[in-house]
């Protein structure tokens, strides 16, 4: 089996038997923001701490990509023939923040406000030495 | 504010240009603006210009004329139009100059606008995994309004099929073809809800607008048009803005709502005030969000509103008038002025076809673009 190597390091923890989110939260305010960054945007202070995010939370919103992006910057399949479409929402995961993150599910009529999510890591593209890249995604809970 | 006026509008036209470059259509506009004031480029004391994607705007001076006269660069996204205005009247009104000229103008690639995540200090990953598309945010934040407030898919799209017939009678729009419901919902879905012809597209276009000291106006216009506020805001902590891989939990107001509250005390006026509207079209569902952000009606009363014609030419409160980004298209640079410049024309009643009948006095315009950011003006005759 190839080697999967994530997206960027620092966005998720890869490899990992528990994947998370990796987020930082603001020792002053306990703002919660991702992925991780030295400033608060609620109370401009500077004292961020690493957090690792919850795998769980409901749909907030969502759509579904139905052309390729523009590649670069999308290192995923953007042949117009063979391109597949897919879910991007914000997911609200309790007592943290929401996150935009891709969809595993990209049928509007599988997809509703409120409903239940968790977190997954799907593969994205292969790299030129033949690893697979992947990324975060969540999943509507069966 | 009212010590500033317009006293001089060009426009060229938006859509595509083969062989044009931007800058050469932001000079069509300085001219057509020069002449529509009966003035020459050596009377302009200052110009504020700029573009997102068609180079310096300073570098025009060598088309128009070595005058040496003050030349600053505006770059500010989505608002660099509205920036260019705001610091020319800013110019004015402290007395520093009294004519000058604000020029937006621009020249995009085919297709969605191309991110930049590490140009908007996001992360490399943000883009490569196929999110950071500003069609995303746009679909994402009308799916949940319609879900909140009951707009309905109907009302989506006649938005654009008043856009559209409001183009078809714009001799500078982009789209000149009239489009049916039917047509706008039928055609391909792109982010759902939002389907392609509920979207504009970048494109080209320029726009110079001449300002001078209100007290001196008529020297150069028998109409001139006041410039009551310009104003320019940025997203404050919790709002939902385009390009952002998280959100707060709790939701706070957007830099438009800001804007135009601001926009509206400055000029001592309120919503209710306003004969016409140019509101930031990116997508249909914007228009939308965009009349309750602005203060014009409560959230959901927009379902009543467009399905009754109250946004048409003819309604009771008119809105994009020239069609808007969906029909002239976003050259980012210029678009914020566009919206100033059809206001202009229908304050003087010079819109022709599409000129609104309710005589309006007032006219205000909006846009709206990443990552997060406002500009609101409010014109008065
Ligand atoms: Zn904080």
């Amino acid at each position: 089996m190839a080697t999967q190597v994530p997206v960027e390091e620092g966005v998720f923890s890869w490899p990992s038997d528990d994947p998370r989110l990796l987020g930082s939260r603001c020792a002053d305010c306990g703002t919660v923001v991702f992925p991780r960054q030295h400033g608060c945007p609620r109370c401009t202070g500077s004292d961020m701490r690493d957090t690792e995010l919850g795998t769980h939370g409901t749909l907030w919103t969502w759509t579904v990509q139905a052309f390729p992006p523009k590649a670069p910057p999308f290192i995923g399949d953007a042949d117009p023939a063979t391109f597949e479409p897919y879910g991007v929402g914000y997911v609200e995961l309790p007592g943290e923040v929401k996150v935009e993150a891709r969809l595993t599910e990209s049928d509007p009529e599988k997809l509703s406000v409120g409903q239940e999510m968790e977190l997954r890591i799907v593969p994205l593209t292969t790299d030129d030495e033949g690893n697979e890249v992947v990324t975060f995604a969540f999943a509507p809970v069966s | 504010m009212d010590d500033v006026a317009i006293v001089g509008i060009g426009m060229h036209e938006f859509g595509r240009h083969d062989g044009m470059s931007g800058q050469d259509q932001g000079v069509v506009a300085v001219r057509r603006a020069l002449a529509d004031a009966g003035l020459r480029w050596e009377d302009m004391e200052f110009a504020f210009g700029g573009s997102a994607a068609a180079g310096a705007a300073d570098t025009m001076v060598s088309k128009l004329g070595l005058t040496g006269l003050q030349f600053i660069n505006v770059s500010n996204g989505c608002a660099t139009g509205g920036s260019a205005l705001f610091s020319a009247v800013n110019t004015i009104k402290s007395g520093t100059f009294d004519l000058g000229i604000a020029i937006g103008y621009d020249k995009h690639e085919r297709g969605a606008f191309r991110v930049n995540t590490r140009a908007s200090g996001l992360g490399d990953w943000y883009g490569k995994s196929g999110l950071a598309l500003t069609t995303q945010f746009f679909g994402m934040k009308i799916n949940r309004y319609m879900e909140e407030f009951g707009i309905s898919h109907s009302t989506l799209a006649k938005v654009s099929v008043k856009a559209m017939k409001n183009g078809s009678i714009n001799p500078m729009a982009w789209r000149r073809k009239p489009l049916s419901e039917n047509e706008v919902l039928e055609s391909r879905m792109l982010s759902y809800p939002l389907t392609q012809y509920m979207f504009c597209s970048p494109g080209e276009g320029g726009v110079a607008l001449v300002l001078a000291r209100a007290d001196r106006a008529k020297d150069y216009c028998d109409t001139p048009i006041h410039l009551k506020s310009a104003v320019v805001r940025s997203r404050r902590f919790g709002s939902f803005e385009v390009m952002a891989p998280s959100l707060a939990l709790d939701r706070a107001a957007g830099p438009t709502v800001d804007a135009s509250a601001a926009a509206f005390e400055a000029a001592g006026m309120t919503p209710a005030d306003m004969d016409i509207a140019q509101l930031q079209d990116t997508e249909s569902g914007a228009e939308i969000m965009h009349m309750a952000e602005c203060g014009f009606c409560e959230d959901g009363e927009q379902e009543e509103l467009i399905q009754s014609g109250a946004t048409d030419i003819g309604g009771s409160f008119p809105i994009n008038t020239d069609g808007g980004c969906l029909a002239n298209g976003e050259p980012v640079g210029a678009s914020g002025l566009r919206q100033v410049y059809e206001n202009v024309l229908q304050l003087r009643g010079d819109a022709g076809e599409r000129q609104v009948p309710n005589d309006p006095h007032t006219a205000f315009t909006h846009v709206y673009g990443a990552p997060g950011i406002s500009g609101v003006t409010i014109l008065s005759r």
